[in-house]
């Protein structure tokens, strides 16, 4: 078994959609059309426009592309921040490759490369605390961002450098979580989701008991997901079933990967080295609260925002960017103004063009080609 | 970055530091193995696993009777759908 291609059988995939077809028919769904879903994992975002499940659903049946794409949400100021440390002659900026072509106000972390900065791009931490290694008259920044997905790899990698003594890798601390990003989203009153296909590589790190309110308080099924179509299209099919028989459950599709209580040691260095901020603010969804993570003080001294001086001007997003209403599922991508034309994956003005889990260049990678 | 991808342990590379070769689709690369090893546990142990990979760290043993399990559940789709059709529909 590969775990992936046993996911994708074609065959398997029509029978899915005949059973989802089949439910959607009930009359408790067809009395509360349309329903939608929305996936909050921009893996998920990647995989519907990867296979174009969209277009195989039945009418009826609406997907929102939520807000789980950490380069998506990024604000352009913190972008600047990375840049202004990028500007110190004795600075090393590494980071993830996608977080490289986001635009701050002026210019993307990429666009400062080209001009000389060094700026390189890490696969994972662990690399970057490499180049600390192999630097040691220079000072080696890791913009760390992500959600719990990657916030474990940063603690340990944290972890490391302390026991090690490193004295010049530092962090960029901008990793968000995402329970209180949807507690925001269910608060909103412009936001109208029936269900929720949840993250399943945040859920492995976090387990299923962070969801349980949205299940409890909200009345809305929440099934957790793995990434392959056939995964996706079970997850649909479970959610429907909950809301035709007026349930509203926590469940796991993504068994095989997610366990119940999610993955303690990978916990234990998240609560060793985060602490929460107050509030934290996401490109297109301003400021949430408890939505994102800082060093604690016993990390002070890997703690780039401590021992950089950084820029203070928040930068609002561009004026015509529909960023926001897209992130909330009330505008799709191609309904935005700029899509396509003044905004692409190679000259992205919003964020949701800039990675490929952002709905909007999923949406402009694989639905160009669409022969529907 | 939070595409994480089912990998192979090929081959422990360093006890101590707990890091291992793993393979996705015919490439190999380092991970550490920090969180799915339990306390105390064997590295070894863990070759020839499945594990799901993100940013350079192993962060969940792939859990192959769960997998059989819900390609068995989806399998069933099919005998449902046959039934349905022998009733029609």
């Amino acid at each position: 078994m590969k775990y992936t291609d046993e996911f994708r059988d074609p065959a398997r995939a029509r029978q899915l959609l005949d059973q989802i077809s089949r439910r959607m028919a009930s009359p408790v769904l067809q009395a509360r059309l349309p329903i939608r879903i929305m996936e909050v994992c921009g893996g998920h975002t990647h995989s519907i426009f990867r296979y174009g499940l969209e277009a195989l659903l039945p009418d009826g049946l609406e997907l929102i592309h939520g807000p789980g794409c950490p380069v998506c949400v990024l604000p352009r100021e913190r972008v600047d921040d990375c840049l202004a440390i990028a500007a110190h002659p004795d600075v090393i900026i590494t980071t993830f490759g996608d977080a490289m072509r986001v635009p701050g106000s002026r210019q993307s972390l990429q666009q400062m490369r080209a001009e000389g900065a060094d700026i390189r791009m890490v696969y994972s931490p662990l690399d970057a605390l490499q180049v600390a290694r192999n630097n040691p008259g220079k000072r080696v920044v890791f913009f760390g961002l992500g959600f719990e997905t990657t916030m474990p790899g940063t603690a340990l990698t944290l972890q490391q450098a302390r026991a090690e003594g490193l004295s010049n890798f530092f962090l960029l601390c901008h990793h968000i979580t995402i329970v209180p990003t949807l507690r925001a989203l269910l608060d909103d009153e412009d936001v109208c989701v029936d269900a929720f296909i949840g993250p399943g590589h945040v859920s492995m790190v976090i387990g299923l008991e962070p969801y349980r309110f949205i299940a409890e308080q909200y009345r809305k099924p929440f099934i957790i997901a793995g990434f392959e179509p056939l995964d996706i299209l079970q997850s649909i099919l479970m959610l429907l079933n909950q809301l035709a028989d007026g349930r509203a459950d926590v469940e796991n599709q993504y068994t095989r990967v997610v366990r119940p209580d999610g993955n303690r040691r990978a916990q234990q260095a998240v609560a060793e080295v985060f602490e929460l901020r107050e509030r934290f603010a996401w490109r297109g969804l301003g400021e949430i609260e408890r939505s994102g993570v800082r060093l604690r003080p016993a990390y002070a001294e890997f703690d780039a925002e401590q021992v950089f001086r950084l820029p203070v001007n928040p930068v609002a997003d561009p004026e015509d960017c529909r960023c926001g209403e897209v992130l909330k599922g009330q505008l799709q991508p191609r309904q935005c103004p700029l899509f396509g034309t003044a905004c692409t994956p190679s000259q992205p003005l919003g964020a949701l063009m800039v990675s490929s889990e952002g709905a909007c260049a999923a949406c402009y990678q694989y639905q160009r080609t669409d022969v529907q | 970055m939070c595409l994480g991808v089912p990998a192979e342990i090929i081959a422990i590379e360093d006890s101590e530091s707990q890091t291992a070769t793993v393979e996705v689709s015919g490439v190999r690369r380092r991970v550490s193995l920090a969180c799915v090893l339990a306390e105390g546990a064997e590295p070894e142990l863990l070759v020839g696993k499945w594990v799901l990979v993100h940013v350079g760290f192993a962060m969940s043993l792939i859990d192959t009777d769960e997998a059989h399990r819900t390609l068995a559940l989806l399998a069933e789709l099919e005998s449902l759908a046959e039934d349905d059709g022998s009733t029609g529909g």
